[in-house]
């Protein structure tokens, strides 16, 4: 039963990923920091890194099928 | 800087490439795999991150913002779901020595070879331009690293033989030659071409980095000081922004669709992903370490376009700031390591590209033609292993060369980021029929196939052809006015849809018009049944159970077979099959033992591997007389299978169910019995207990009627026991309707709040009498507060009493003693009854509130005559009062007499009566 829970918890990882990756999300940090350029990429940067980590931790979590 | 240096460095490069591939191929062959890591596997993957990346990925950033991280973005979501999606790729693709995209989508459809063509032809088309943005690239910053300061524009106007690319070009036609056909097999991998690649990624990616640390640290103080002098810039303070982005919000959206799904369809991510790979487990930590690479290789894009904008016209086009940035600061070393990671990134792209794409032509393309002609087919002498291979190295040859043609001709015109997204888009024509047919059985080939024809129509129109009138080719006018002056065929703005960019813009009407055909068609077509294998082998491709070799029905002998495969495969491939097969015996071609079905499915597995799954089919069907392939047997064990799963499962739920209601029902009959039983017993002892008293209330009066001269005073005590034996069978009477109010719930009890330490006094108060006649010595031990409890009064000192007369019966015959006392007890009242007698043993003790249970006396019978007998009814009134007011009755060990010691629990009242009690008061 361990690897469909792990599919789900996948999927459930690439929705939230999604999510971040897109504009109703991506237009709330899509703002000026004091010098004056875009927060944006280092939003990315940041959601980008936590993201892989969930995914290192999901898979390498789970033992092997 | 000396351009024999440079072109020492690169060429002394690849020669370490070659060496390395060599290396990686010998260890192959010695079984000591250098390939067989998680690691190899993920840099294997980076070979995703081209000369695009490179030298591109700085001019996107610089002219569109951060759009450039979609491109990265798009393969870290495909790759999450890798897990799930390149796994069963990988499965389905080793049990059926799938080797290409096409193949895989062609095999998915029933093994059409039309389809597997198409799929060929689309991606040529789609990539040639690609492996000319690579050439380019190599091209460019060659010139830039000799000409700089000059720009590279300047000097141009070499002859082609001149040109480096070129050469560079044959060098990777050989390396590709040397490696990536080496000998066919049913695996088609290549372990020395992954090695070198894996070794590319490594170098770019440090070569990248390098760059990166020395413009932050070096040029610059830091990334602080970098940013703080962009911000200044007035043309980079909104760089950074999702306005920079072409098209806005939308634009976002549909790159990063588009990435994800080329990613997914590119020809030379589908080799390393999946024919590359070379154990399922490696793609676990891939999914993760992939994402990692390129978060690493896009670190310091933004500062580095940043730098670049700030150096001014020093650092050239953009897509040259990796490079001007070093040779603006008069470094040597640094550039040319650079210009090292751009050939490595461009190299390794064109390497595995090419290697996808001629197996790809020879065995689509080229090779159903070459099996139509007649004379093929009808020497059977001629050995055509040999042809094969020729005819890969000599599609590997053209590819090269047409791709160098492509960039020496019209390479000039396209910018690098155009050249890549527009290769992208026409890859992702393919999504529709990989991904749907992998989770969706009823796609069927007719709908793929017109799906991806009119995809790739749309893609033609919408971005292939107007990028031709950019560059010069075209009028202007098809942008402008449209083809033949149709407005709302205008390529740009298809139908009138503006405002989007052009990439959003063709994907979304090719990925429209490919999935309308493919699931339009899909639905009012019907699958033939090949394809209804395939499709539901594809679709269940992650369960175990499921790959089974395909089964023949048709008859063929070892000899042909053995002859068919030694044409096509060579004698020692051949030689493996079928010694794989069955060690004993020695494989020939005029072997007459008829071929079981499992060898010839392993035959057409190996010439699958070599050929493609349309053209084996073609082979094996030319040899195998009979019918083809048992597909609706295969199909029916893949359904039976699930259905007797399910079936199973319920059955299995109904029986465990069933299971479960006997054993109720066992127990629910062994308790009627056992109430069955009590009942008789109880009407026994109840006409036992009742004949006694009757029967001395008889005898008496019968005396008294027989003999009318008995004296009076004996008289007198005969009526008197008359009398006594009356009240005690009333009595009785009355316990035995108590009892049977209880039991049925209809005892009448009135609760209210009362002082348990006064009940208690008066109960004992009026048991003295008795207990002073026995000369039962008893003490009574209350506490100094009232006890408050919610009981009736009546019923709880009939209990009360009751417990203090059978103590008293019991007590010890020289010295009784009893003891009554009451304290308190977590949040209840308890109040014990004990005495001195022989006590209860431990197995009697619940016992003794059945009915009419009389303890069995330990002494004997003499000892005991005198002890009066109680009902037997007592102990169960008394628990069932107490059970009632919600309390428990109990015997517990002795504490202090050593006797039985009986406990009443009740519920302790608040302290205060409620106002509502008090008034009612």
């Amino acid at each position: 039963m361990k690897a469909p829970m792990n599919h789900s918890r996948l999927v459930g990882l690439t929705l939230l990923a999604c999510l971040f990756f897109m504009p109703p999300l991506l237009l709330i940090f899509d703002r000026p920091s004091s010098s004056g350029l875009s927060w944006l990429p280092v939003y990315i940067f940041i959601v980008w890194l936590i993201i892989i980590g969930l995914a290192a931790w999901i898979l390498e979590g789970s033992r092997d099928e | 800087m000396s351009d024999w240096v440079t072109l020492g460095v690169a060429f002394s490069y690849l020669a370490i490439l070659f060496l390395i591939a060599a290396w990686g191929d010998r260890r192959a062959e010695q079984g000591r795999s250098v390939i067989n890591s998680p690691v190899v596997y993920t840099l294997s993957i980076a070979v995703y991150c081209t000369a695009w990346t490179f030298y591109g990925s700085v001019g996107r950033a610089t002219d569109s913002g951060p759009s450039f991280l979609l491109i990265y973005l798009g393969p870290t979501l495909a790759m999450l779901l890798g897990w799930m999606m390149f796994r069963k790729m990988i499965r389905i693709a080793r049990a059926q020595r799938i080797t290409s995209i096409a193949d895989f989508i062609s095999a998915r459809y029933g093994k059409s070879g039309p389809l597997a063509a198409l799929v060929t032809l689309i991606a040529v088309v789609a990539i040639m331009p690609y492996i000319a943005l690579q050439l380019k690239a190599i091209t460019v910053s060659h010139a830039v690293l000799s000409g700089y300061p000059l720009l590279p524009t300047d000097i141009s106007g070499e002859n082609f033989w001149i040109d480096k690319s070129l050469w560079i070009a044959l060098v990777l036609a050989v390396f590709t030659i040397l490696f990536g056909t080496r000998h066919l097999d049913a695996s088609e991998r290549h372990e020395g071409m992954v090695a070198a690649i894996a070794f590319e990624s490594i170098i770019k990616l440090v070569a990248f980095l390098a760059l990166g640390l020395f413009v932050v640290f070096s040029l610059y103080q830091g990334p602080a000081d970098l940013f703080r002098q962009a911000a200044d810039h007035p043309g980079l303070i909104d760089s950074m922004g999702l306005d920079a982005v072409p098209g806005g919000a939308v634009g976002w959206v549909g790159t990063l669709v588009l990435a994800t799904l080329a990613f997914i369809t590119l020809p030379r991510q589908f080799q390393v992903l999946v024919v590359e790979n070379v154990d399922e487990q490696h793609l676990k930590k891939a999914s993760w370490m992939f994402p990692l690479y390129l978060v690493a290789i896009n670190l310091f894009v933004i500062p580095v376009a940043f730098a670049g904008v700030l150096l001014g016209g020093a650092a050239q086009e953009p897509d040259s700031f990796v490079l001007t940035l070093p040779l603006a600061a008069g470094l040597e070393a640094l550039p040319l390591i650079v210009f090292i990671g751009g050939l490595a990134a461009a190299t390794g792209m064109v390497i595995v590209e090419t290697i996808a794409l001629s197996t790809m032509v020879s065995n689509h393309l080229v090779m159903p033609l070459l099996l139509r002609w007649k004379w093929l087919h009808l020497d059977p002498s001629r050995n055509l292993s040999g042809w094969l291979l020729g005819i890969r190295r000599i599609a590997i040859l053209i590819i090269l060369l047409l791709g160098y043609l492509y960039h020496a001709l019209i390479g000039e015109s396209y910018s690098l980021v155009t050249i890549g997204l527009v290769s992208f888009a026409a890859a992702a024509q393919f999504a529709p029929a990989l991904l749907l047919g992998l989770y969706w059985r009823g796609a069927n080939g007719l709908g793929a196939t017109l799906g991806l024809i009119g995809g790739f129509l749309v893609w033609a129109h919408t971005l292939l052809i107007p990028g031709f009138a950019q560059s010069g080719w075209l009028s202007m006018t098809l942008i402008e006015q449209g083809p033949w002056g149709i407005e709302w065929l205008k390529p740009y703005s298809l139908f009138g849809l503006e405002g989007w960019d052009i990439y959003t813009h063709s994907l979304f009407w090719s990925l429209l018009v490919n999935l309308g055909f493919l699931i339009g068609i899909s639905l009012f077509t019907r699958q033939n049944s090949l394809e209804q294998t395939q499709a539901a082998l594809f679709t269940e491709g992650l369960r175990p159970d499921v790959m089974q070799t395909p089964l023949w029905l048709g008859q063929t002998t070892r000899g042909e077979l053995y002859q068919l495969l030694n044409r096509y495969l060579g004698v020692n491939t051949t030689f493996k099959v079928f010694r794989n097969f069955d060690p004993e015996r020695k494989p020939g071609a005029d072997d007459e033992l008829i071929a079981p079905p499992d060898l010839i499915g392993q035959a057409e597995q190996a010439l699958t591997g070599a050929l493609g799954s349309a053209s084996a089919r073609v082979l094996i069907n030319s040899v195998v007389r009979g019918e083809a392939l048992d597909l609706e047997a295969v199909l029916s064990i893949l359904d039976t299978t699930t259905q007797t799963l399910e079936y199973n499962k319920r059955l299995e739920q109904k029986s465990t169910e069933l299971a479960r209601i006997g054993e109720e029902l066992r127990s629910a009959n062994e308790r009627l019995r056992e109430l069955d039983r009590l009942k008789d017993e109880f009407v026994a002892m109840v006409s036992h207990e009742l004949r006694t008293p009757l029967t001395s209330i008889r005898a008496f009066a019968e005396i008294l009627r027989d003999s009318p001269d008995v004296a009076t005073d004996k008289k007198n005590h005969f009526l008197g026991v008359i009398v006594k034996e009356s009240e005690r069978l009333s009595r009785l009477i009355e316990e035995i309707l108590d009892l049977a109010r209880l039991e049925s719930g209809r005892m009448r009890l009135n609760p209210e709040r009362l002082d348990f330490k006064q009940l208690a006094q008066d109960s004992a108060d009026a048991i003295t009498q008795l207990y002073q006649e026995g000369q039962v010595a008893l003490a009574v031990e209350l506490p100094e507060d009232a006890a408050w409890v919610v009981a009736d009064p009546d019923r709880l000192q009939q209990v009360v009493i009751n417990l203090l007369d059978n103590a008293r019966k019991f007590a010890d015959h020289n010295q009784p003693q009893v003891k009554l006392k009451l304290q308190t007890w977590k949040k209840h009242w308890r109040l014990s009854v004990e005495d001195n007698g022989p006590g209860i043993a431990e197995e009697e003790r619940e016992k003794v509130f059945e009915k009419f249970h009389q303890i069995q006396q330990q002494h004997g019978k003499g000892n005991d005559k005198s002890r009066p007998r109680g009902s037997g009814l007592g102990l169960p009134i008394s628990r069932g009062i107490i059970a009632h007011l919600g309390g428990r009755l109990w015997v517990e060990n002795p504490q202090e007499l050593q006797g039985a010691r009986l406990i009443i629990e009740l519920p302790r009242a608040p302290e205060q009566p409620p106002p509502s009690f008090e008034e009612s008061v």
